[in-house]
């Protein structure tokens, strides 16, 4: 089997997914995000965005604390739909 | 329904437990919110004994020093503890939305200590989503609370202070460890620490990281490279270890979310972690009603975020109007010397260089975040 690096583990992507994103000019987390998903999985981006910023810092150039982070919404993580529906409320 | 409180500590770790005890006899409403089943934080799997001074309980274990606490804790009427109690997310009209035991409840605080701890970070190398590739972290729960041991051959990655309690941990549960990586040139965790590893025979690498990972659905073992001065692998250097484990210790991250979403300023400052909310000298942040304390603010160790908590948790309610100002006020400033003192010395520098790049002036780090909707 072939070797792989995963960069995002809830989305499956890899280091060269990213690397070809990053090549065809999605060089902002938020471009990357939209494009790939990366970080709107159950983890909501706590393990690859670190790790996604770097990968740009090294490809771009651009130091590490200069790469803007993607908005942070709530929710901060995966709820069940009846915890919505109110089911069990009091 | 709303739930309304003076004060809210997020995280029933060393610093969310420090901070709420500082509310014992302030007469105020007080919500701790732990996401896990029981209260401790990191507290609970530290079965190792503390280092540092006497004040700060060094020689008692982590797992002693969280008991003790909780049972203070029990003890006060004020304080209401929701346990399996996850923080969603924080919105404008300062509604703290929060998962607690599958209900969603609303809670809506006069004051918020973020007290939410730190995540493991992760590495990228070859096949590093292997079944059998822990963070340090996450092996040290498995051990100490569960019980179970995550293999029998294990290569730990990272020589900082976790990665060689984790080491003398796995060899204490009978565990093989072939050997400890580390990427500088020099051991990062205290010395003590490194010299019980060495005096069980287990190497200390260092100038080393892992090239990859190998195994036909799970770790057979890792290759290992030498790196040069640019943190660069040197081709010819590989070196192959069978292993069924690999321990990943490679440093933490600070968990800010909600301090994001509620508009903190933040600093991106390395020597903590990542990325931090600025803050004056009684951890008040940039939103007026919002507090940090612990790893949140800063990736330390157990007895700082101890302090840290105590110091919020003093602020907080001083601001509030709590009774017996004065003595909480002489209180403050000796928990502030106690910091200062905890971070003195070599040992400390790291720590206060970041300290520098947190406070709002010219110094300050970089805002990685835009802070729009």
């Amino acid at each position: 089997m072939k070797d792989r690096t995963i960069i995002c583990r809830c989305g499956d992507l890899t280091l060269e997914d990213l690397q070809q994103l990053i090549r065809e000019g999605f060089t902002t987390l938020d471009e990357l995000k939209r494009i790939s998903r990366l970080g709107m999985g159950p983890c909501r981006g706590s393990t690859c965005l670190e790790l996604v910023a770097r990968e740009i810092s090294r490809l771009t150039g651009v130091g590490i604390g200069q790469i803007k982070m993607p908005t942070n919404r709530p929710l901060l993580t995966g709820i069940k739909l009846a915890e919505l529906a109110g089911e069990g409320d009091d | 329904m709303v739930l309304y409180t003076d004060l809210l500590v997020v995280g029933g770790g060393p610093a969310g437990m420090a901070a709420v005890l500082q509310a014992a006899d302030s007469g105020l409403s007080v919500i701790l919110l732990e996401r896990y089943d029981q209260l401790g934080g990191q507290l609970v799997k530290q079965t190792h004994r503390f280092f540092g001074s006497k004040d700060e309980q060094a020689g008692t274990r982590g797992n002693v020093i969280a008991r003790a606490m909780e049972e203070e804790l029990e003890q006060l009427d004020n304080v209401t503890v929701l346990l399996e109690a996850t923080a969603l997310g924080y919105y404008e009209d300062n509604i703290l939305l929060v998962s607690a035991q599958h209900s969603l409840k609303k809670i809506k605080a006069e004051r918020i200590i973020v007290a939410t701890g730190a995540a493991e970070k992760m590495l990228t190398f070859p096949n590093n989503d292997l079944p059998g590739i822990y963070g340090a972290g996450a092996v040290q729960t498995l051990m100490n609370l569960d019980g179970v041991v995550p293999g029998r051959r294990v290569v730990m990655v990272g020589a900082g202070n976790i990665g060689l309690i984790v080491s003398y941990q796995l060899l204490q549960a009978g565990v093989e460890v072939v050997a400890v990586v580390e990427a500088a040139r020099q051991i990062g965790g205290y010395l003590v620490h490194a010299a019980k590893i060495s005096r069980t025979g287990v190497p200390i690498y260092t100038g080393q990281t892992i090239k990859r990972a190998y195994g036909n659905g799970e770790v057979e073992g890792v290759e290992l490279w030498q790196l040069d001065h640019n943190w660069q692998g040197i081709p010819g250097s590989e070196r192959s270890l069978a292993v069924d484990t690999i321990c990943l210790a490679v440093g933490l991250r600070p968990l800010t979310d909600i301090l994001v979403q509620a508009g903190c300023q933040m600093a991106y400052v390395p020597q903590l972690g990542g990325d931090v909310p600025l803050r004056d000298d009684n951890l008040k942040t940039s939103n007026h009603r919002f507090y940090v304390a612990g790893d949140a603010a800063g990736v330390e160790e157990a007895t700082a975020a101890i302090l840290e908590g105590e110091l919020a948790g003093l602020s907080a309610i001083l601001e509030l109007g709590a009774k017996e100002g004065q003595s909480l006020e002489v209180k403050k400033r000796t928990v502030k010397k106690k910091l200062d003192k905890l971070r003195k010395g070599p040992v400390g520098e790291k720590i206060r260089a970041g300290l520098l790049k947190v406070r709002r002036d010219g110094n300050a780090g970089k805002d990685r975040y835009s802070h729009t909707g």
